[in-house]
């Protein structure tokens, strides 16, 4: 009742001499920045979109003809990318990759997240501790060592290599986003299904996970995009042409000896990026929610 | 329904001492409530009975069986939260169905029991709202609702009417005490505010420091409690302690009133008690300045100095006067409250 008071009150009109004034003062004070952040962050997408559509003959003479705009755009780029590459086959790899290390991540992160945080066994804190440490220590080091197992384990040059390897990051970085997150569902909850008389994994299935679905999401999008975007592992791990992923194998496929086959490669770049920004698209809202701790009543 | 003892509970954590041995003994379909101030370990007793604290020393047993190891589910026992703890992520009904659908109850004794319940308290046309949709008092029924759907042997309230404003707790304690009346489960209701004590409870332990003070029903600790603190604690306004000593047949208290004492009063006393509302009109009582008057319309509060003592009177007259006059009270001699120095009543 008293909600959709206040509510009907906020939104009432301010009265008609004061409309002009705040709008032209929220067209100063938030939509110009906005404008400016807007245009910075997506003119490298811009130039990526004309880049991948231009001719040759534009792409490399910019006294003749405007590099902002395309005069005759051409597929040639696209049908090279698609059809004379394994372009089709590094998407479905990286895809491949991306889900099974975010899924492995999500499910290891969210048991460890739980235990650290509600069960509170001797020596949780440390436990917490170490998975933080693990997080510091950079890729660019961890991947010599980790190569020498991937050997071993004979699984050099396969998806595998990767599925296995990119949770030694995602897995740091999900547990402690999710620690957070459970650390606002209040404990009561639990204590009364405890009460109820839920075990442990219904209280986890049916109370906690259930409330914890934005930090899930968000946690899930966060390892999504890592996996997508990683680069030192998979150039490390993977050596055969077909079983690379699409960011090394743009750069080491399309870049032949120093030629840069520009329109390919910003055509490889921006069919990389739709399926992230698709993903972001859905849950963004549930993204935005758990990264400003919005804890729903 | 099930009788509840308690003997000679201990609580620790680590190093810290919470519950020092309590005693308590509750019996089959009565209503107990736990009064003492903020931190006095009065959730921590009743957590231990629901199993959600173990029991560092001693025994709780329900309904004859010990249940030190008995983990809460087993316990069949309901407890209504002080945040009432609703799930938010599921109406009113599921969250009264949640425990009986863990049971694997058939889904028509469930409904059955589920309509049972909001009949009883009023939810009928709540059941498919979210608690984000309720009111305080409405998620404190569907709180209450939880518990009774589930017909325990005892039920556990911790501070279940705090977060509501004055109006609705007054209403609400009334329900919860109808309830009571009604389905006859043994009751054990936690609280910091000795007036829901008084007006709620069969039996009430005075708990202090993590040690009881006193238990009893609820007029023999007015009547006579067995200590300063209980004394304090229980009564409202409060009861006026004077400390001081008897001499030639008249208890001297420290701020300098001469205090008329009962015959045969003991000569050790060193506090003197008398309740606000025994203290008399008298022409020919003892002369105590006015500070200030409260009237409230059924009585009249007089807070009041004889010589440097302080005291508070509560009449039924309508005492006219302003500060600085003289008005002449003489407490009721039946009523007066005498202890010694380690506290005690004596
Ligand atoms: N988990 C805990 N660890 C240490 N001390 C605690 C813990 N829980 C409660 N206490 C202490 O026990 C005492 C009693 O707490 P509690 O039972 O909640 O008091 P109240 O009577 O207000 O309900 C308090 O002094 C509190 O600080
Ligand atoms: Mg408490």
């Amino acid at each position: 009742m008293t909600e959709a008071a206040t509510k009907a009150n906020g939104s009432s009109p301010p009265p008609e001499t004061m409309a002009w004034d705040s709008r032209s003062r929220r067209v100063v004070m938030v939509y110009v920045p906005l404008a400016c952040f807007v245009l910075i962050l997506l003119f490298p997408f811009y130039w990526m979109t004309i880049t991948a559509f231009k001719p040759n003959a534009e792409l490399y003479d910019y006294k003749r003809y405007n590099p902002f705009w395309i005069g005759s755009p051409t597929l040639d780029h696209l049908y090279m990318l698609l059809f004379e590459t394994a372009y089709p086959r590094w998407l479905w790899t990286t895809m491949l990759v991306a889900v099974c290390a975010t899924v492995l991540s999500l499910v290891s992160s969210t048991l460890a997240a739980y235990a650290i945080q509600r069960l509170r066994f001797r020596g949780s804190g440390y436990v917490g501790l170490a998975i933080y440490l693990a997080y510091l220590v950079p890729p660019s080091i961890l991947f010599i060592p980790l190569a020498t197992m991937v050997f071993q384990l004979g699984l050099f040059d396969t998806p595998f290599a990767l599925i296995l390897t990119y949770p030694t990051f995602l897995i740091p970085f999900c547990t402690w986003l999710l620690i957070g997150y459970f650390k606002s569902i209040p404990y009561e909850l639990e204590e009364c299904a405890l009460m109820d008389g839920a075990t442990r994994l219904q209280i986890l299935r049916r109370i906690t996970l259930p409330l914890a679905v934005p930090g899930l999401i968000s946690a899930g999008i966060f390892s999504f995009t890592l996996s997508w975007n990683e680069f030192i592992y998979a150039l490390a791990f993977i050596q055969s042409s077909e079983n690379k992923t699409v960011p090394v194998a743009i750069l080491t496929e399309l870049v032949t000896g120093d030629v840069y086959q520009w329109g390919a490669l910003m055509a490889g770049s921006l069919l990389g990026s739709l399926p992230v920004a698709l993903f972001y698209s859905f849950f963004v809202d549930y993204y935005v929610s758990s990264l400003t701790g919005a804890v729903k009543e | 329904m099930a009788d509840v003892s308690i003997r000679q509970a201990r609580k620790s954590y680590g190093s810290t001492k919470v519950l020092h041995g309590v005693d308590v003994s509750i019996g089959d379909g009565e209503f107990v409530v736990l009064v003492g101030p903020s931190g006095c370990g009065k959730s921590t007793l009743l957590r231990m009975i629901a199993g959600l604290e173990n029991i560092t020393e001693g025994e709780i047993a329900i309904g004859g069986k010990v249940v030190n190891t008995v983990p809460p589910k087993d316990r069949d026992i309901a407890m209504v939260f002080q945040n009432y703890a609703l799930y938010p992520h599921m109406t009113v009904r599921e969250n009264m169905a949640f425990s009986m659908m863990l049971a694997k109850a058939p889904a028509d004794v469930i409904e059955a029991e589920v309509q049972r319940a909001a009949k009883i308290l009023g939810l009928d046309v709540l059941l498919d709202r979210y608690p984000r949709q309720l009111s305080g008092g409405q998620r404190q029924r569907v709180a209450m609702g939880r518990a009774i759907v589930r017909d325990p042997q005892v039920f556990l309230f911790d501070e279940p009417l705090s977060n509501l404003d004055a109006k609705l707790r007054v209403q609400m304690r009334s329900e919860i005490k109808e309830l009571h009346q009604r389905l006859k489960v043994t009751t054990v209701y936690v609280t910091h505010d000795q007036i829901e004590a008084m007006t709620m409870a069969d039996q009430i332990v005075v708990m202090n420091g993590g040690r009881i003070e006193q238990s009893g029903a609820p007029l023999d600790l007015y009547d006579t409690p067995a200590n300063l603190f209980v004394a304090g604690f229980i009564g409202s306004p409060a009861m006026n302690l004077l400390s001081g000593r008897v001499r030639d047949g008249a208890f001297h208290a420290d701020g300098g009133a001469v205090m008329p004492l009962p015959p045969g009063a003991p000569p050790t006393a060193t506090t003197y008690g008398i309740r606000p509302e025994h203290l008399r009109l008298d022409d020919a009582g003892i002369a105590a300045s006015i500070i200030v008057v409260e009237p409230t319309g059924s009585e009249t509060q007089v807070s009041l100095n004889i010589g440097e003592t302080h005291l508070l009177g509560a009449f039924r007259e309508r005492v006219m006067g302003r500060h600085g006059d003289t008005l002449m009270i003489s407490p009721d001699l039946d009523l007066v409250h005498l202890f010694g120095p380690d506290g005690r009543r004596l």
